[in-house]
């Protein structure tokens, strides 16, 4: 799959029309939603895109708890989260005027920022070519590798530490697309928009993430796995 | 592999499971894991690894240093110009 195949582009402003899929989860921070605490959102957005200072601060300070954390779920690492919510918010800034209210803003928002991350987990070379292969599982990841013993059964006994562990661990196009449905919430026909990947393959390499962290689990000592 | 009585064995089962589950079909039904307790299991426990996710990842807050990188980087790109002071640039004029 060729990178400029990709139909995300640092100047492509998130399609509204697209977000209108977008599963419609309540932001955790409480950006976007109705809160007493802060009456005047609607203003503050119509304020930054007049270009005032501010009031776009106040939607950094809106938005930055759950950007950050979303940036930070799909590359696993602190440094570049950082760098990544820093290019969301410039990304922000330049397209705010282009916003037209068709979708709520924190979707917008959220997937200007995902659009950020996979830009830049495309231009330091993520295979996500390997979805291409996700239908071909080499003998080390493929269903023989599933098999495992029923007094292994997870159920009921997954730390949350250990998972956000295993997850982290992930490589990172399985990470991406575990995030993007399993955390996230996205179908996998909009993940498949996302990364110009069949349908099939976004099914496929969750699946694989899915085995991947459930052999994860299983070698976890058992100290580790208990609630 | 397990002993089932259907004519899918464990492996091709697997490989069909994600796309059973990718459907959003009830994967449970299906006539393998009747007599298949290794795939069962696998089943369930991939099941347990969605549901957890749903509960994954607290909200973090960033660095409280991480605006003013921004608000310097959108200094650069106004060309030296403080976004406030370029307001009030236009306000004056």
């Amino acid at each position: 799959m060729p990178h400029s195949s990709l139909p995300i582009q640092p100047s492509d402003p998130p399609s509204e029309a697209s977000d209108s899929k977008i599963p419609a989860r309540a932001p955790a921070d409480g950006a976007g939603t109705a809160n007493p605490l802060v009456p005047s959102d609607d203003d503050t957005l119509a304020r930054a895109q007049r270009g005032d200072h501010q009031a776009f601060a106040q939607l950094y300070s809106l938005h930055k708890r759950r950007i950050y954390s979303l940036c930070l779920r799909m590359v696993g690492n602190t440094a570049e989260a950082e760098d990544l919510t820093q290019e969301a918010f410039l990304q922000l800034h330049r397209k705010i005027a282009t916003f037209r209210g068709d979708s709520a803003f924190s979707t917008w928002m959220h997937r200007l920022a995902i659009n950020v991350v996979l830009m830049h987990l495309r231009r330091k070379g993520l295979a996500l070519i390997s979805l291409d292969e996700a239908m071909d599982p080499t003998p080390e990841e493929g269903p023989g590798r599933s098999f495992g013993s029923p007094d292994l059964n997870l159920t009921g006994a997954i730390d949350r530490l250990a998972l956000e562990r295993a997850v982290t661990d992930l490589p990172a196009g399985y990470r991406l697309i575990f995030v993007l449905h399993d955390i996230e919430g996205y179908e996998h026909n909009e993940i498949a928009t996302m990364l110009d990947c069949s349908i099939g393959n976004s099914k496929s390499q969750l699946h694989k993430a899915r085995l991947k962290l459930r052999d994860t689990l299983r070698n976890t000592p058992r100290q580790e796995t208990k609630r | 592999m397990t002993d089932n009585r259907n004519t899918m064995s464990c492996a091709d089962f697997q490989a069909q499971l994600p796309e059973l589950i990718g459907s959003g079909a009830d994967a449970s039904t299906h006539p393998h894991l009747q007599n298949c307790e290794l795939c069962r299991a696998l089943l369930a426990d991939l099941e347990t690894i969605a549901e957890a996710a749903r509960q994954l990842f607290p909200i973090v807050e960033p660095p409280e240093d991480l605006w003013e990188h921004i608000e310097s980087a959108l200094k650069d790109e106004s060309g030296g110009v403080s976004p406030d002071a370029e307001k009030d640039e236009e306000k004056g004029s």
